[in-house]
Formats: structure tokens, sequence, C-alpha cells
């Protein structure tokens, strides 16, 4: 019935290795205490042991020396440990600019995700190996969270806002998906694969999947069918600001703050347009709070971006670099 | 040894009437009271804990249902935290021994602490009738939004219950501290005072300073639930992270409310049963200060992956690590204390032994969660499930059933079987590891917890867990029976039976209902055997 006693996760990201070396030292370090106290607590136990009914305890009260060095040398371990796992967090949550993104909406109970190019997929995420790869996650409900252990990676998704994650897979396969926070009856079946692929498959699994143009062309389709682009023009006409070129600016906003112009500041723009409105403009942008879905409004911010990345029709084309020195391995799944 | 014959008047037939037991002012009888609540609420955790690990013993959810298994954990974890291990060694060791061991009559409020018990009971009583009515799916933690919009369990109702019964941990702490601080003996100065004292002097800060948090938390969470006021669903304009600050704030601090004073206890029976007095006496009672005040600094680390910033998590990671280090040195103080000892293997002690050895890999295994790298790959898997059951039952439930066995001649008149209680204390020992031990491996390996169904690479460790849980559940059921017999049949105790030293040991057992025929006055700390030292009452 059972065949093998598993006691690591696959390492199949660049950010499993790193995990692995900590849990490693983490191991040997509190496994060395964890003996030592239990040898002393053994060893006094029995050589101490009560030889007659009367007999009592020599009378130590204490000693400073012996107090310091116990607290001051694991202080010290700690330390490392709180700087080794410093390192590690801030690697974890900065992706490297080459990132490639890749939108997930958690709702209960399923996974939806949603490639630059407008393939679409649930419960199911294909990426390529070699690449780093950044998911930027919002909920349309309750809090998830994504955890692929195979790679050690892990994030809430919090309904009001984007958190990111990010990873690079090291190996072609299927590795799980977990939601890892409680969301209600079926938290346990929000479950799905991770597939990572070569990037020549990966290209090919693009090219078969999307129908309906990338998310940034639907989200210009939005933009025209939410009647944005009659405030929002491309000259400064327009009773809204022009958003061409904005995006990862500073803009000053009517409370004498400036704000980063990202996902997050598109985000509220949107759902709460009074909080901060661009210094200049009337508060007079009606809420769509309700009236466009998580998805629509990853696509509208896809598409805000597509604004500022040079691109004429402010379209992006999914990335095409292929690291080299990648073998045509076929994945064991095919789209 | 004085006489064995047990005083003809006595706090337990001092008033046969159910009223002289349910208008009691009596700290020693309240203290029975709180004992026979809380033993009932740790049998009806359990239960829900036993229907958890048999649906677990297979991959599919075909025991119960999923909704049913979210409720199962739910009130698992609301029984054994708030209505279990918070009240346990405080309201019942703690209410019966602190004005003993500090040579006073009662604590400082008798009604007061009456009524800390009747508050408790209400709350609880809420709490069962939510459990009955179809219980609650929000898992212990009550996370907004889910428990505010999305939740269709009873969660009001079982909110309630907690912020009622927060209030009764407030009056025990405000009880504690008044009683500490005004009533002790002539001569019982600070550092003379008993450890078990200090213990839950600092738990006692935590309950007053913290509880009030929980309470308004649950509060809230009932006013969006109930008038849509938003305050932490973000579709009522609310923010669900400052929920998990709100919580955290007390949640975490109350793993040291029920840690500190089973702490306390492991300091009493080491220094009994090795007769010898502490190694260290002013470290040991400051880190629970320590651990009281740092603990309070904390909570942030259950939010490294909620999307808190990146500076706060590293401010919090190092706070975490800090806590740390008074634990540490209590459990190097506690193993010096051994040294040069006169160790009895009598069965208090044993728990000791075995607090130690499990309450060090709770909180080594802590220090993986502290560390931010680390934590991000633990977060919500059973790795967190193993460390704070080997915190919470390694550690808790080990010194609550440590001081039990050591009290329970005072407490009682009565000794009890001690084969019974090594073979007792044997099996919860190997019970538990075999519980919890396996679920640092499946953790690891990425199973996350309040997962009804799993993947079936998981399965081994769990029909190891569900094996290790149905010894842990007989060895619980052990306890109780010889218990229950010793009331009536076992030898009796005699005012100090182990040989100890501290107020408690110099009054008959069971103890008169005034305590002390007399004030006594103190003249040195507890726990002196060598020969140099004298008896504590002069």
């Amino acid at each position: 019935m059972f065949t093998n006693f598993p006691f690591f996760p696959q390492q199949a990201s660049e950010q499993a290795a790193q995990i692995d070396a900590l849990y490693f030292f983490l191991l040997a370090v509190t496994g060395f205490f964890a003996v030592l106290v239990a040898v002393l607590v053994v060893v006094f136990a029995i050589k101490f042991r009560r030889k007659h009914d009367q007999e009592v305890g020599y009378p130590i009260h204490g000693s400073l020396a012996l107090e310091l060095l116990w607290t001051f040398i694991p202080l010290g371990i700690t330390m490392v440990m709180f700087v080794w796992g410093a390192q590690v967090f801030f690697h974890m949550t900065r992706a490297p600019k080459n990132a490639m993104d890749i939108y997930i909406v958690g709702k209960q109970w399923m996974w939806k995700a949603q490639h630059m190019d407008g393939a679409r997929e649930i419960n199911e995420l294909h990426v390529p190996i070699g690449r780093p790869v950044r998911l930027i996650m919002g909920s349309e409900d309750v809090i998830h969270s994504f955890f692929i252990p195979d790679f050690r990676v892990k994030a809430d998704v919090v309904p009001g806002r984007y958190n990111h994650m990010w990873f690079t897979a090291t190996q072609p396969g299927r590795f799980h998906i977990f939601c890892t926070q409680y969301c209600g009856t079926k938290h346990s079946a929000m479950i799905g694969w991770v597939t990572a692929m070569t990037p020549a498959d990966y290209q090919t699994w693009l090219s078969g999947g999307s129908t309906g143009g990338s998310m940034s062309e639907a989200g210009a389709k939005l933009f025209t069918d939410l009647a944005c682009v009659t405030c929002h023009m491309d000259n400064a006409q327009g009773r809204g600001p022009v958003l061409k070129g904005l995006y990862g600016k500073q803009v000053l906003v009517n409370n004498n703050q400036t704000v980063t112009f990202d996902d997050a500041y598109i985000r509220e723009s949107i759902l709460t347009p009074q909080a901060k409105v661009v210094a200049g403009f009337q508060p007079i942008m009606p809420t769509f709070q309700g009236l466009v879905t998580e998805e629509q409004l990853l696509q509208l911010i896809a598409y805000v971006k597509s604004l500022s990345d040079g691109s004429a029709q402010g379209v992006t084309a999914p990335a095409t670099q292929a690291p080299s020195g990648q073998a045509g391995t076929p994945p064991e799944i095919k789209k | 040894m004085e006489t064995i014959a047990p005083p003809t008047l006595n706090y337990l037939n001092n008033g046969h009437s159910l009223s002289s037991w349910l208008l009691t002012r009596d700290h020693k009888r309240i203290a029975l009271l709180y004992l026979a609540s809380i033993t009932a609420f740790f049998f009806l955790g359990g239960f829900f804990a036993l229907m958890i690990r048999l649906e677990l013993l297979t991959p599919a959810a075909d025991l119960v249902e999923p909704d049913t298994y979210n409720k199962l954990f739910t009130m698992h974890g609301v029984v054994m935290v708030f209505f279990f291990l918070i009240p346990s060694i405080p309201a019942v060791l703690g209410n019966f021994l602190i004005p003993i061991m500090i040579g006073a009559k009662d604590l400082a409020f008798p009604r007061i602490n009456l009524l800390s018990w009747y508050i408790y009971v209400l709350g609880g009583l809420f709490t069962v009738v939510a459990a009955i009515s179809g219980g609650v799916d929000t898992g212990w933690t009550f996370y907004a939004p889910y428990s505010t919009s999305a939740s269709n369990s009873h969660v009001i109702l079982a909110g309630v219950g907690i912020f009622i019964t927060g209030f009764s941990s407030i009056l025990t702490g405000l009880n504690f501290i008044v009683t500490v601080h005004r009533m002790r003996a002539p001569g019982l100065t600070w550092f003379r005072l008993p450890l078990f004292v200090w213990a839950h002097y600092a738990t006692s800060l935590i309950m007053i300073l913290g509880t009030p948090v929980i309470a308004i938390t649950v509060l809230l969470v009932a006013v969006e639930r109930g008038l849509h006021l938003g305050i932490f669903d973000p579709a009522l304009g609310g923010d669900p992270i400052l929920f998990q600050h709100l919580f955290w704030f007390y949640s975490h601090p109350a793993v040291y409310i029920m840690i500190l004073p089973a702490m306390g206890v492991i300091s009493e029976l080491i220094q009994c049963f090795a007769r010898k007095n502490i190694f260290g006496y002013a470290f040991v009672a400051f880190s629970s200060l320590a651990i009281a005040i740092i603990g309070f600094l904390v909570w942030g680390h259950h939010l490294f992956v909620s999307g808190q910033s990146t500076y706060a998590g590293l401010v919090f990671s190092i706070i975490s690590m800090f806590v740390a280090i008074p634990s540490a040195v209590k459990v190097f103080n506690w193993t010096a204390t051994l040294y040069k000892g006169s160790v009895s293997w009598d069965s208090p002690m044993l728990y000791a032994f075995g607090f130690i050895g499990l309450f060090t890999i709770g909180g080594l295994t802590g220090l993986f969660l502290a560390t931010l790298g680390m934590d991000i790959h633990m977060h919500d898997t059973y790795f967190i499930i193993a460390h704070f059951h080997y915190v919470m039952v390694g550690g808790a439930i080990f010194g609550y059933l440590g001081g039990m066995h050591y009290w329970w001649p005072k407490i009682t008149g009565r000794m009890y079987p001690e084969g019974w209680a090594k073979f007792a204390c044997l099996n919860i020992f190997v019970g538990f590891n075999l519980t919890f031990f396996p679920q640092f491996v499946v953790g690891y390996l990425g199973m996350p917890r309040r997962y009804a169904m799993y993947a079936p690479e998981f399965q081994v460790y769990n029909v190891l867990s569900t094996a290790g849980a149905t010894i842990l559940g007989i060895g619980y059921l052990i306890p109780m029976v010889y218990f229950a017999w010793s009331l009536k049949n076992a030898p009796l105790a005699g005012p100090n039976p182990w040989g100890a030293r501290g107020l408690e040991w110099e009054i008959p057992s069971p103890p008169p209902t005034e305590n002390f025929a007399t004030t006594p006055i103190v003249t040195h700390g507890t726990h002196q055997y060598a020969p140099s030292h004298e008896v504590g009452i002069v």
C-alpha cells in the first residue's frame, strides 16, 4: 500500500534549492540543541537518581557566567537564522526585471490564470522552465493562498489588492498547486497543477491556446466598451488624465501626495475613483465597482500598462526570449 | 512525616449542599468547579479531534462531508484554545494554589473569582449551542472576509461565546495580580515567591492587556456580519489584513497564556523531584516576564505571506527570534537544576521530563517559522500544526497533567496508583509523538492544513498520525479513571507526600477552608532542601 516514505518535496525551482539549504541548516542547529537537552536530561536523571529516601540535592543557586553563555550563544545563532532567512526572503519578494507576468485570480473554489497573450486556463498553469515567472494575484471573494510546494513558493491571494510571487522553474513536469488559506467548503478541492515546459514546448502550447487576443487587446476593447475612452483621451483635451506613458511613474494627487501609478493604483482608481484623484482634475469619475470582474480589471490594467511600453497599439507581444541551453524535452502532459 | 489522618473539617466537607458549591467563594472550591467544566470541554474538543483524525485516515472525504470536517476542526480549535487551554492551569491550579503559596486565606476578590467561573460557563454555553445548532466553519482564527461575508454558519453565536469568556479570563488575571501584590504573607518578598506564582503573574499581565483586543475583534466581525459596516471586507471598503493584525495581537500572546503557567508548574516539579532549589532563580522568574512582554511584539510573524510589507516582516522576524531566548534560558536552567540533584522518577517528574523534551522541539521548530524565507514554504502547512501541538500538548497539557498529579494529593487528600500513572504518562508520550512527529514531515512535503481531502502521497503520514491519536486518546482516559477511583479508594496522602518544600505542603491535605490557622511568616524561598535551611514556617 505504501511503497515510499518521501521526506522532501521535489526541488523543481531555483528557489527550492535555496530554501532547502536554509532548512538543512535549521535542522542541523535545532537538532543539535534538541539532542543536547535530551541527552543532558536523561544523563542527569540517571546519574543523579535518588539513592535513598532522605537524600537531598546539592544546593547550587546559579552561575552568572553560564546564564550569559546560554543567553548570548542562542542569541547569536538566532541572528544567523534571521539574516539568512531575510536574505532568502528578499530574494523571493523581488522579481527580476525580465520576469514574465501571469495574472491569477482566485475564487471559491478555483484558480483562474491569464497569460499576457490572452491564453486562459483554470486550475492549470503552464510555465516555461529557465525563465522567471511573476504571478500577479487577486481574489474575487475571500482570502486564498497560492502554494506550489515543489517550488517552495507561496503568497496569499487577498481580495482588494494584488499580491505577487515569482519563481523560476528548473525542470519539466507537473507540480501541485494547493490553496493554503482556508476559504470554505471546498478549500481542499481548490487545487491544481503547474505544468513546467521547455520554452519551445511552451511556445507551442501558447500558440495552440488562445483565440480571443491578448490581455491588453481585451483590455483595449473594454476601455472602449465601458466608455473610459471618452474622458481618458489620447490628448490633453479629455476630462481625465492621459494614461499614455504614465505606468510606473510618480503622479501628484489632489492632497499633494505622490503615488506610484501601478497596478494597485489603477485598480483603486477604477473601483474607488475619488480616493486619489490626479492633481488638476475634477473628482467626476464614476465607480466601476460591480461593473467589472476581477479578470476584466486585470485586462484593463494590462491595457493601461501597454500604453507605456512603446508598442503603438498598446498591445504587448508575448516575450519570446528563449534561454539558451534548453534541450527540447517534451512535456509530460500535452495540452 | 506528620500525622496521616485527614483534618476532620476541610474545604471539601465544609458544606455538602449544591448551593455550598455553586455559591462558594472559596478559591479551592471554585478551582474544582473550573476543573469539572474544563474537563468536560477537554473531552468535547478531544471528540472533535478524534473525528478529524478518523476522516484523515484516507485521502478522500469519505467519513464526513467537507462542510462537516470544516466545522470539526473549527470547533476543535475554539473549544481547546478558549475553553480548555487558556483557563486550564490558571483557573484550576492557579486558583487553588496561588493563595496558599503566598500564605493567604483566599484571592483578593473571592466574589469576582466566582463571577469569572459563571462568565466562563455562560460563554461556554453559547459555544455549545453554536456547535449543536449547526456549528461554525471559519476555523478558530475567524479570518475575514470569510467569517464576515462568506460563511453560512453560526459565526456570531460562537463569537459571542468567545467575547463573553474573555471577561472571565480578564477577571482571573486581575484577581491574581492584585492578590500577588497585596496579600503575600509577611516575609514573602518578590524574590522568595514560588516560580509558579511568577509565571502566573506574567500570564495575568497578558490576560488583562491582550484579551480586550480579541473581544474588540470578534465584536467587529459581528458588526460587519450583522450590520454590513465595512471594516474587514474590501467589497464594503474594509481591509482584511487589519483583521489579521487585530486577531494575532491577542492570539499570539494567548499562546503564552497557555504555556507560561505550564512553565511555572515545571519549575515546581523539577525542584521538588530533584530535591534542589532552581538553578538561576532570577533568570527563570524574569524570563517569564520577558516572554510576556516580548510576546506582545511578534504577532506579525503570522502575516509573512499575507502581503504585509517586507520591512514589517523583517521587524517581526527578529523580535520573534528574541522571544525564543527566554524560553531557551528556562530550558537550560531546568536542565542545570537536575545536576547534582536527588532525582526521583515519580510520575509528575516523568511529565516534567516529557515537557522539557517536547517543549524544546516545539520551541525550536518555532525558529523555522520565525525565519522569513523558511516560513514562506511552511506557512499554513502541517508543519505549523505539528509545531503548535508540540507547544500546546507537549508543553501546556504535559504541564497541566504533571501539575494535576503533583497536587492531586493536596487537592483531594488521596494518592493515586503510581504504576498506572507512569503507564499513562508513557502512553501519552508515545501516542503524542506518533501523532504529531509525522506531521512535521508531511508539512514540509507541502500538505496544507484544514484539508478534508488530500493528495494520496501524504496518506502514510496521516495513517501514522491517526494511529498515534488513538493511543493518545486512550492515554488521556486512564488518568480520568484512576483519579476518579482514588477519591474513595486510594490511600491517604498526608500533608506532604513528596517531601516537598513550600507553603502548600505545610498545611493539611485537603486544606481547611481558611487554608492557614495563623498567617505564616516566611523567612526564605521555596524548595530549600539542603540541610542548612530550615522549613518555611517559623
